[in-house]
C-alpha cells in the first residue's frame, strides 16, 4: 500500500470535518444563531447605541470566543463518539496530520462565524466599516483566527473522550486565548476607527497576534500527539 | 485450590503518614521561622513613612508571590523531565502536581494580600495593571492545570496530559504578559501610585522581608514533600484496591471451577 503522507491525513481530516458540517448543518443551524443571539444579548445588557458602537470590537471577539468553545466541543464530540480518534491511532495515522486537519477545519468555521458577527455589528450596533481599514481588519481576523484555532484544537484534543470535558474546555481555553481577545479587539478598533483610533495603532497588535498564532501552532503540533495518545 | 495473595496486598504496618525525620526537622524550622517573621514583621520592623502599617502586608505578599513563581517553575521543570526523560517517571509527575497545588495556594495568598494592600494604598481592591492581570490569569490557568490532573484515566495518561498542559502554560505566560502590558501602556491614563514598590527599604524592613522569604521557602518545601508523598499513597491505595478486586475475582473463578 502506498505511504500516506502527513499532508494527505490533514487534507482527509479537513475535508471530512467540513463534510460532516455541511451534512449536519450544526454551524449554520445552531452555532451561528447562537452567536447572533449573544450579540443581541450584549445590546440588552449595555443598552445605549453609542456605548455599543464604542465596545463593538470587543463584543465581536467575545462572541467569537464563546462560539468557538461550542464549535470545538462539537468538533471533538464527533471524534470521540465512535472512538474515531482511538481508531485513527490504532491505524497508525499521524497525529500531527490530524491536528492540522482539525485546525484548518476550525479556521474555516471561525472565518464564517466572524463574517456573520461583523455583519451583525454593522447592522445592529451601527458600526461603520472604512475602506482604508479593510486590510488591517482582514489580516487581524486571519491571524487571530489561526491562533485561536491552534489553541482550540489542542485543548479540544485533550478533552476529547474524557468525561467532564464540557465544563473543562472553557476553563482551559479562555485564559490562554485572552491575549488574542486583547490584541484582536485593539486591532479591530484601529481598523474601524472606534473612538478616533488611528489605523497605525493597529499594526503592533497584529504582530502580537502573529507571534501568538506561530507559538501555539508550533506548540500545538508538539503537544497534540502526546495529548491524544493512550 | 490455592488462594492468591500477591505481595502488594500486604499492608506495611511500620509507617503510616507522610512524615520522616527530615520533614519533621523542616516542619519545626518552618514554625520557628514563621514565629520569627511574625515578631519582626509585626513588632520590630518600623511602619513606613508613607504607607504606615500597611507596609507589613508586604512581608507576606512578596514572599508568597516569589514562592508561587518558584512552585510553577518546579512544575514546569518536572513536567519537562517527565515528558522528555527516558523513564517517564510518575514520581516526578507527582512532584509537579504537588508543587502546582502549593503554588496555587501561594498565588491565592498573593492576590488576597495584594488586594488588601491595594484597598488601603490606592483606595481600590483592583487595578488593571499588567502585573496584576497577568498574575490573575496565571492563577486561573493553574486551576485549569489542576483540573486536568483530576481527569479520569490511567496514571500514565494523567502524567502525560498534565505535563503537556504544564508546559503549554509556560508558553502562555510571556504572551499574556506582553499583551496585557501593551494594552495598559496604550490605555492607562494616570496611575495613582506605580505598582512597583519602589520605596527605599529600611534595613530592618529588608531583613523582615528576607525572613519572610526563608520562612515561606521552608513552608513550600515541607508542603511539597508531604503532598507528593500523599499523592503517592493515594496512587498506591488505588492500585491496592484494584489488586484486591482482581484477586477476589480470580479466586471466585477458581472456586467455580473447583
Amino acid at each position: 500500500m502506498a505511504e500516506v503522507s502527513r499532508f494527505d491525513v490533514a487534507k482527509a481530516v479537513f475535508v471530512k470535518d467540513l463534510r460532516v458540517e455541511i451534512r449536519s448543518r450544526v454551524l449554520v443551524n445552531q452555532i451561528l444563531p447562537f452567536s447572533a443571539l449573544v450579540m443581541v444579548l450584549f445590546a440588552f445588557a449595555l443598552d445605549a447605541t453609542n456605548v455599543l458602537t464604542r465596545v463593538a470590537p470587543g463584543l465581536i471577539w467575545l462572541a467569537v470566543l464563546f462560539s468557538m468553545i461550542v464549535i470545538v466541543q462539537r468538533g471533538f464530540a464527533v471524534e470521540s463518539a465512535d472512538g474515531a480518534l482511538e481508531a485513527l491511532q490504532s491505524a497508525g495515522v499521524d497525529a500531527l496530520g490530524v491536528y492540522w486537519g482539525k485546525w484548518a477545519a476550525l479556521v474555516v468555521q471561525l472565518v464564517v462565524l466572524e463574517v456573520l458577527l461583523v455583519a451583525t455589528a454593522v447592522l445592529l450596533y451601527g458600526v461603520d466599516l472604512r475602506a482604508e481599514g479593510v486590510v488591517l481588519l482582514v489580516t487581524t481576523s486571519i491571524s487571530a483566527t489561526c491562533g485561536l484555532a491552534a489553541v482550540g484544537t489542542i485543548y479540544g484534543g485533550l478533552a476529547a473522550g474524557v468525561s467532564g470535558r464540557e465544563t473543562l474546555l472553557p476553563l482551559l481555553v479562555l485564559p490562554v486565548a485572552s491575549p488574542v481577545l486583547i490584541g484582536a479587539t485593539r486591532a479591530v478598533e484601529a481598523a474601524l476607527g472606534t473612538g478616533g483610533t488611528a489605523i497605525s495603532e493597529g499594526w503592533p497588535w497584529l504582530g502580537l497576534l502573529s507571534v501568538f498564532a506561530v507559538a501555539f501552532g508550533v506548540g500545538g503540533s508538539f503537544a497534540f500527539g502526546p495529548l491524544i495518545e493512550d | 485450590m490455592t488462594t492468591i495473595t500477591p505481595q502488594s496486598l500486604e499492608v506495611p504496618a511500620r509507617r503510616r503518614g507522610t512524615g520522616t525525620r527530615a520533614t519533621r526537622i523542616i516542619g519545626l524550622a518552618t514554625i520557628v521561622m514563621i514565629g520569627w517573621l511574625a515578631v519582626f514583621g509585626l513588632l520590630i520592623s518600623p511602619a513606613d513613612r508613607d504607607q504606615g502599617d500597611s507596609v507589613r502586608i508586604m512581608y507576606v505578599h512578596v514572599p508568597s508571590v516569589w514562592l508561587a513563581y518558584l512552585a510553577f517553575i518546579v512544575t514546569a521543570i518536572c513536567s519537562a523531565i517527565h515528558l522528555f526523560g527516558r523513564r517517564h517517571s510518575l514520581g516526578v509527575d507527582r512532584v509537579a502536581g504537588a508543587s502546582a497545588e502549593v503554588g496555587v495556594v501561594f498565588m491565592a495568598v498573593t492576590l488576597v494580600t495584594g488586594m488588601l494592600w491595594g484597598r488601603i494604598t490606592w483606595g481600590v481592591y483592583w487595578q488593571w495593571d499588567a502585573r496584576l492581570t497577568t498574575t490573575a490569569l496565571l492563577f486561573i490557568s493553574y486551576i485549569g492545570y489542576l483540573a486536568v490532573r483530576g481527569l479520569e484515566g490511567t496514571r500514565q495518561q494523567r502524567a502525560r496530559r498534565s505535563a503537556v498542559i504544564g508546559l503549554l502554560v509556560v508558553l502562555e505566560i510571556p504572551l499574556v504578559h506582553w499583551s496585557v502590558r501593551l494594552w495598559r501602556s496604550l490605555h492607562q491614563e494616570a496611575t495613582v501610585l506605580g505598582t512597583d514598590l519602589d520605596v527605599s527599604l529600611d534595613g530592618l524592613m529588608l531583613f523582615s522581608l528576607f525572613s519572610g522569604v526563608v520562612a515561606f521557602t521552608l513552608l513550600f518545601i515541607w508542603l511539597v514533600l508531604h503532598r507528593s508523598r500523599m499523592l503517592t499513597m493515594i496512587d498506591l491505595a488505588g492500585e491496592r484496591a484494584l489488586d484486591e478486586a482482581l484477586a477476589s475475582r480470580i479466586s471466585e473463578g477458581g472456586e467455580k471451577r473447583a
